[in-house]
């Protein structure tokens, strides 16, 4: 076995991401770290805003510029790749690292037919023939169980509903073999009846090809069900981290506590984040200390002067005074 | 998509149907044509017989059919100047405009369209910027003007190009084409360059815009995340995406450039239709007028039908409809 196979699929150490705007430096992500083995699910939760998809975005080297990298690594699959110019990083997407995004209706091209997009995908990541492209695009469009996927393969994307589109995204994502998947929001866009779905089958065929997945998603319900380990993102950081049955069962963060306060039980479906008192600060605004603060139920003067990082514990991690030396 | 084409070309029946009847109205009420056809010693009585012979004495629906019948079939009667078949006189005029106006089109999408590609991806560069702002001067200068620039510059001073005619033109039966000469190749490119200008401007002012929107769109990000490469994305992706708005632009443009022509037909004494019309309003010669607004209509009637089928072909989403 070679060396990188025990690598794990994602990993992020210290990664900070900073936008220089006219009014100064805005760093939307500061000292995210976070660990994904191969086949496993971490789910990611937090209020909009909180830097979910800027976390991914930089993982896939698609951040908007003039944001960039400012400090840390990412390594996918054994290989650095936040150091990788534009060329070298456009071999890594699709191939080491595959992608969903929200929505299924404007993921597609609505030009090509949904083979089109499919061979092309497939012969940038292998020297099949267009012929065997095909047959692979079609073999792959069967995986994601869409049905009479040897006629389907020619319909565009406008023939296509919600879900069986999101489905043919899931394809296009799968279809370089990639050893991570960033799934952001996959099934918010999607029909509540349809959404489990979708994240089965996620779920299976990223097990099947042991590829590890980020799964941003708003809904715990899904987190509970899928994920494995679930990460609690604030403000551009991650506030804790941990294994879905502690950080449901037996959050610690107060924040997290408040997220999960309307679950009654593990597994339940709830569809929103409940609501907290006030609102996440916007990135220019972050009090000093726990960024929490303002709304935090717990807070104490330790907590307006330094600001909590996250130890890894037992399991998991979390980042509050409250498990640390206390909040006086 | 048959359904699609029948209600299509109903559409551009209908219409041409409805111009004829304009043409019809000025053919027949501005000016008499037993007047201008006959010579001053004609009594009553022949005047007679001939508005007999010409079925002007018949109903309106019936002579408006008639009218119809006889366009459909390119018949416009004769000349009142010079007594020569209307339609013998456009189609003789005809391939020069013809020519010129799509060379000016192939000029503006050929140019148009990488220069616009090539300011949308470089945007914020020095190079793409300063395109960007010399388009605007493109677009605010007269197209007469540009005209007498271009002969000032290439013709007079510099002596490459000649400045006015049609040079030595190929007869191939049924249409003339100047593009077989050397000197008929030499002299459209000064009046094509100069009715294009505007036209290569706008295409590459367009095509910047969409390429700008389309490149923020979400497919092009999820196109990336799956690997695709730059060049794909901006030629294959982005670029089919703004080529709809062009292809619209275009056949709605032609229609503009054939108008446009008049002037730029007389600027550079380019014998197309343009300047056969301008003698036929001085010498109020209705029926070339007529037979000038059925056949200008004409053709912009083709061309639009002709870009919904186009449209069709480019959007899978359209065919349907
Ligand atoms: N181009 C940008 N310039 C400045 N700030 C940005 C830009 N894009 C996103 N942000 C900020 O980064 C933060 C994280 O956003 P995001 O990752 O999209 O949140 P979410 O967790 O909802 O996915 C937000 O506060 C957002 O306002
Ligand atoms: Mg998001």
């Amino acid at each position: 076995m070679n060396p990188a196979s025990h690598s794990p699929a994602l990993e992020v150490k210290g990664l900070s991401v900073e936008f220089p705007t006219r009014r100064g430096m805005l760093t939307a992500l500061s000292d995210v770290s976070l660990t994904i083995a191969r086949g496993e699910i971490l789910g990611v939760v937090g209020e909009s805003g909180a830097g979910k998809s800027m976390t991914g975005m930089a993982v896939l080297g698609l951040l908007e510029p003039p944001g960039r990298v400012c400090a840390g690594e990412i390594h996918i699959g054994g290989k650095r790749t936040d150091n990788l110019d534009n060329d070298q990083m456009e071999s890594v997407r699709g191939r080491m690292v595959g992608a969903i995004f929200q929505d299924p209706l404007t993921s597609l091209n609505p030009l090509f037919s949904v083979g089109q997009q499919l061979i092309e995908t497939i012969r940038l990541h292998s020297d099949r023939s267009r012929a065997d492209a095909r047959a692979h695009g079609i073999h792959l469009l069967k995986q994601v169980g869409i049905p009479g996927a040897d006629e389907r393969i020619d319909h565009y994307p406008h023939q296509f509903s919600g879900g069986m589109r999101q489905r043919v995204v899931i394809a296009l994502a799968l279809a370089g073999n990639p050893q991570l998947i960033i799934a952001d929001e996959p099934t918010t866009a999607l029909d509540v009846s349809i959404q489990a779905q979708i994240t089965t089958l996620l779920r299976r065929l990223c097990r099947e090809q042991g590829a590890g997945v980020m799964l941003v998603t708003h809904d715990m319900g899904i987190i509970a069900e899928t994920a494995d380990r679930v990460a609690v993102m604030y403000a551009g950081r991650i506030i804790e981290i941990g294994s879905v049955e502690d950080v449901l069962a037996r959050p610690k963060h107060p924040y997290t506590r408040g997220l999960m306060g309307s679950i009654p039980a593990l597994g339940a479906r709830v569809e929103r984040l409940t609501q907290i008192d006030g609102s996440m600060p916007r990135l220019n605004a972050i009090p000093p200390g726990c960024a929490f603060n303002p709304r935090c139920s717990a807070v104490g003067p330790r907590c307006l002067k330094a600001r909590p990082v996250l130890v890894p514990e037992a399991q998991g991690a979390v980042a509050c005074f409250i498990h640390h030396g206390g909040v006086a | 998509m048959l359904a699609f084409l029948i209600k299509r070309i109903g559409n551009a029946v209908l219409v041409m149907l409805t111009v004829a009847f304009f043409a019809f109205l000025i053919f027949r009420f501005l000016g008499d044509p037993v007047e201008m056809m006959v010579n001053e010693s004609a009594t009553q009585s022949d005047r007679d017989e001939l508005r007999a012979r010409l079925g002007l004495n018949e109903g309106f629906l019936v002579q408006y059919v008639r009218f119809v019948g006889n366009a459909a079939q390119g018949e416009f009667g004769l000349s009142w100047r010079n007594q020569q078949s209307v339609i013998g006189l456009i189609a003789e005029r005809f391939p020069a405009t013809f020519e010129l106006v799509i060379i000016a089109t192939l000029l503006s999408l050929a140019i148009g369209i990488p220069l616009g590609v090539f300011t949308a991806i470089g945007r914020g560069r020095w190079w793409a910027e300063s395109l960007q702002f010399g388009s605007i001067i493109g677009v605010s200068l007269p197209s007469f003007l540009v005209g007498i620039l271009l002969i000032l510059i290439f013709s007079v001073s510099l002596g490459w190009l000649p400045g006015y005619g049609r040079g030595d033109v190929v007869n191939l039966g049924w249409w003339s084409t100047g593009l077989l000469t050397q000197s008929g190749r030499a002299a459209v490119v000064l009046p094509s360059l100069s009715l294009s200008l505007f036209q290569i401007t706008l295409v590459m002012r367009l095509v910047r815009a969409e390429m700008l929107e389309t490149l923020r769109a979400d497919f092009i990000k999820f196109a990336r995340a799956r690997g695709v490469r730059r060049r794909a994305l901006w030629f294959r992706h982005a670029l089919k995406n703004c080529l709809m708005p062009v292809v619209t632009l275009t056949a709605m443009q032609v229609g503009n450039l054939i108008a446009f022509a008049l002037v730029t037909e007389t600027v550079f004494q380019w014998p197309g239709m343009g300047m056969l019309f301008m003698q036929a309003v001085t010498f109020v010669d209705i029926p070339v007028m007529a037979a000038y607004l059925c056949i200008v209509s004409f053709i912009f009637v083709t061309l639009n039908t002709f870009v919904d089928i186009a449209y069709a072909v480019i959007d899978p989403r359209l065919r349907a409809a």
